[in-house]
């Protein structure tokens, strides 16, 4: 492994913890925004609230981290991508801040109308957001982004068949992660009911990713030959993987051992990525840009080894800490002041 | 026109909305910063006194501040966020070469507000359910990795002013070397100026919020301690900032004196040179400033003959907007020396009687205090960035050649204007709602089982 695949690999590792706990994160918008009406929703909205409220912010750093990575350490394939597909950023960052004001805001807010108009805001940008990276994806995938400033179509980097395939299925694989993470947190808190309904959720969306995703095979085919050959070809054992980590998931759900479901159902996405990612080896923009082209020299990549590894050391810790106080709190709650009935919290929606 | 003119086409038509646009996101984030940067320790200060003393009304404030943190936090990282995507997607011709020699603070801050995010969430849903002393060592992280974040991102600005640690060859970057790209001349002074700035505002803002209850009457010991507490620490820290100030304006006058002569309006280089406070600058001159003798050669040289370098030092075209930065720079030094005053007022009181001064016209100072440290901090940064005009890193890049020529970017800049609109108007509320009603819950905090089931509501 050379010292840039290296340091991109380190960068995917994040890109992957965005996805699955940024992307779980998005997902319980989407349920949140198919709850239903004010009351009838009312439980589904406190649980998910419940599970995400103390972590969502550290979840999200994920993405500024894999940002930073890439513009240090790729410049000019960050310029790029940035300059061309400003739109979708643009639109993404948006709902990125109408998600977290809503988050921040909503709890301290009691009027009704307010109240609507965050959870709106919060439960529409879950869709907005995971919809325009995984546009980008597919636009950077399908080999619109060229190398240069601005040298990409600004719009038909992002609108087009692939970017479709990627926005949808982003969306759809965060609510799946979302709804199979509920359905732990759920049972947790003892209500069977909600675990339920959320059981039934993900095993819908379950089928309709695997649809899509089959249906994918012929976009790709028409639309990202090269990535299509790449997917089929070197990537073929990731994706094998995929699908066989997405079927356990989809059994251990119907046998409602939803522990178990989250461990295979966290590989099962992560594995899309990992695809994504063999397929367009050793393409930083495909078809014009390696990942050795677009690195930046070796003074900057070792210090960002160094600096990533020996950061790690201090983050990860501190990040298992933060997700086991959550977890254990569960059994602790008795306090003054929070009685040892109220539903508390459940931590990470994280595998 | 034939693509590359549509290009530069683009590119003159972004500048001005790109500019602005940064400078609204930037001068927003910067404001909830300094919150994340100085609160923790303020908040955590008042805890431990809480703790050694007994005393209920010092934990009920350490714990409403927890809460506004919290939400000051949760404003500040989602500004944050649209920051770093501002800076590939307005300015991919500076991230293009220089990413790799400047970007890497970037990454070290990264971590940092990792580190903060996380204790953030430690610190407030540990309330009450940890320990004392495990509460507070919760809360040593944040501490210290908001300062480890303003240095980080300090360091990435005081490069673009004084850019160190490559070479260029033939207008290509080489040699990139990121640590010695982070230890550039404006560091140290840059960053010891904004951690102060950060301590000030946090101050002066939080004391300004209990002096208006106290004009209304609330006079209470709650009241005293929320004025008390953090106003020392700004009172204290102020003249040490105005040490600093004179630090940073000499390093600005050794390394960039076409920004020092702007931030003076100052045309022609001279010995001599007197100190000009206001004024209007309109063809090369500056109209209707008040002059001390002396004084500017006395500030930047140590002598009062000493030469400064004036703004025909360089071609017209190499010249920032002369007023704006004059001006900016007068309202900072300004406001610093009237918040002085109010730090020396107090201290008086307080060494010879032992408390705040009674006269109403104290708590009026002091409830406009935190507004004008804000001033003050935001006058600053317009100083240094418009300084710097038209350079985006000194000397080095044009602004012009660095923002993207992208077709239609200009129109993110009024979706901006619009979202941040709406952003300052909720945080508004929350944090007024947080002020007068105790009860209600931060966005990391468990919410407690009363209006549990209101949360789903909407
Ligand atoms: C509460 C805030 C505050 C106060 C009271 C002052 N400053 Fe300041 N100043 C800042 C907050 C600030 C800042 C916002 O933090 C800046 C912007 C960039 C920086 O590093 O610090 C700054 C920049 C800045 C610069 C430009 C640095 C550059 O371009 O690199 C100079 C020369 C001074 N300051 C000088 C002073 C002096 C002589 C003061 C004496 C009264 C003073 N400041 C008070
Ligand atoms: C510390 C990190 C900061 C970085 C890395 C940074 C970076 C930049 C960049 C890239 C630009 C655009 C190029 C240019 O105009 O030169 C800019 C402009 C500007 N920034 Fe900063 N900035 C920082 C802090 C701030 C803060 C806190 C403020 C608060 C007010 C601010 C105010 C401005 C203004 C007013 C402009 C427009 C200047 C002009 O175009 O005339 N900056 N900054
Ligand atoms: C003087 C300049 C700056 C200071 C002192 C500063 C400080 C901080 C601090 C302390 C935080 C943590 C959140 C908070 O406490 O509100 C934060 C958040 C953030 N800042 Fe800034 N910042 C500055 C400028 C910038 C610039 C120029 C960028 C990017 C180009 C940036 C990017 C971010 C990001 C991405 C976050 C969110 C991180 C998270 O989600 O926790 N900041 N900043």
């Amino acid at each position: 492994m050379t010292l840039p695949e290296a340091v991109l690999g380190v960068m995917f590792v994040g890109l992957i913890a965005y996805g699955l706990f940024g992307g779980a994160d998005f997902g319980a918008g989407v349920w949140d925004l198919l709850a239903g009406g004010t009351r009838r929703g009312a439980a589904q909205r406190a649980l998910i609230e419940h599970s995400i409220g103390p972590v969502w912010e550290a979840n999200h750093v994920w993405l500024i981290f894999v940002l930073v990575v890439l513009w240090t350490a790729f410049p000019s394939g960050f310029a790029a991508l940035a300059s061309t597909l400003y739109i979708p950023l643009t639109l993404a960052a948006f709902g990125m801040i109408a998600r977290g004001a809503a988050f921040a805001f909503r709890k301290s807010v009691t009027g009704l109308g307010m109240r609507r108009f965050l959870g709106a805001s919060f439960a529409v940008s879950s869709l907005v957001t995971p919809y325009f990276l995984g546009a980008i994806v597919g636009g950077v995938a399908s080999g619109r982004v060229p190398p240069g400033i601005a040298a990409g179509d600004v719009v038909h980097s992002w609108v087009n068949p692939t970017s479709a395939l990627g926005g949808v299925l982003a969306v759809l694989v965060c609510a799946y992660l979302a709804a199979v993470f509920l359905c732990g947190d759920a049972r947790r808190e003892g209500t069977d009911e909600l675990a339920e309904r959320f059981r039934v959720c993900a095993l819908a969306t379950a089928a309709v990713v695997g649809a899509v995703a089959l249906g994918g095979f012929f976009v790709l085919r028409a639309d990202a030959p090269l990535l299509f050959d790449g997917l089929i070809g070197r990537g073929l054992p990731v994706i094998a993987v995929s699908v066989v980590a997405g079927l356990v998931s989809i059994g251990l759900l119907a046998t409602r051992r939803y522990a178990l479901a989250r461990l295979t159902s966290a590989p099962a996405v992560a594995t899309v990525l990992v695809g994504w990612a063999v397929a367009q080896y050793p393409y930083l923009l495909p078809p014009a840009l390696t990942i050795a082209e677009a690195a930046a020299g070796r003074t900057t990549l070792v210090a960002m080894l160094v600096a990533l590894l020996v950061g790690s050391l201090i983050l990860v810790p501190a990040l298992i800490y933060l997700y086991v106080l959550f977890q254990r709190s569960t059994a602790t709650a008795q306090h003054p002041g929070v009685p040892a009935t109220a539903p508390a919290e459940s931590g990470a929606p994280g595998p | 026109m034939d693509r590359v003119g549509y290009l530069l086409a683009d590119a003159t038509e972004n500048l001005y909305p790109a500019r602005m646009q940064m400078a609204l996101s930037l001068g927003w984030h910067i404001i909830f910063s300094c919150f994340g940067v100085a609160f923790p320790a303020i908040v955590v200060f008042t805890e431990w006194r809480a703790h050694r003393r007994g005393n209920p009304e010092l934990r009920e404030l350490a714990h409403t501040w927890a809460k506004a943190m919290g939400v000051l936090f949760a404003a500040g990282a989602v500004s944050g966020t649209l920051l770093s995507f501002e800076m590939g997607i307005l300015w991919p011709g500076l991230m293009e070469p220089f990413g790799e020699v400047f970007g890497f603070p970037f990454v070290l801050e990264g971590f940092a507000f990792f580190i903060e995010a996380i204790f953030v969430g430690v610190y407030l849903f540990g309330w009450d359910r940890m320990s004392p002393r495990a509460h507070m060592l919760s809360a040593l992280p944040m501490v210290v990795s908001g300062m480890a974040g303003a240095f980080f991102v300090i360091a990435a600005n005081a490069w673009m002013n004084n850019p160190t640690g490559f070479d260029l060859v033939d207008g290509r970057v080489v040699n990139a070397d990121p640590v010695g790209a982070m230890f550039g001349p404006s560091t140290w002074p840059q960053f010891v100026h904004m951690l102060l700035a950060a301590y000030m505002v946090a101050g002066f803002t939080v004391a300004s919020v209990y002096a208006v209850g106290m004009l209304r009457g609330r006079r209470d010991r709650y009241h005293r301690f929320g004025l008390l507490i953090p106003l020392s620490a700004a009172a204290i820290i102020t003249p040490i900032q105005i040490g600093v100030g004179d630090w940073i304006a000499n390093v600005v006058a050794e390394n960039q004196p076409v920004k020092l002569a702007a931030m003076e309006g100052l045309y022609r280089t001279g010995t001599a040179v007197p100190l000009s406070l206001g004024g209007v600058y309109t063809d090369d001159e500056l109209r209707g400033a008040l002059e001390i003798p002396w004084g500017l050669s006395l500030l930047v040289t140590h002598d009062p003959n000493g030469l400064v370098v004036g703004l025909d030092s360089v071609a017209p075209e190499l010249r920032p907007p002369v007023n704006v930065v004059h001006l900016s720079y007068n309202v900072m030094v300004g406001i610093g020396s009237a918040l002085l005053v109010l730090a020396a007022w107090l201290g008086w009181s307080w060494w010879r009687r032992r408390r705040i001064p009674a006269t109403p016209w104290f708590l009026r100072a002091v409830a406009v205090s935190g507004v004008g440290a804000i001033a003050a901090m935001e006058a600053g940064w317009v100083t240094t960035e418009v300084g710097r005009q038209p350079w985006i890193v000194y000397d080095v890049l044009r602004t012009a050649h660095a923002v993207s020529p992208a077709p239609g970017l200009y129109l993110g800049f009024y979706a901006v204007v619009a979202i941040y609109a709406v952003l300052t108007g909720l945080t508004v509320y929350v944090l007024r709602r947080l002020a007068t009603r105790h009860d209600t819950p931060a966005p990391q905090e468990p919410v407690p089982a009363g209006p549990t089931e209101e949360v789903g509501v909407r």
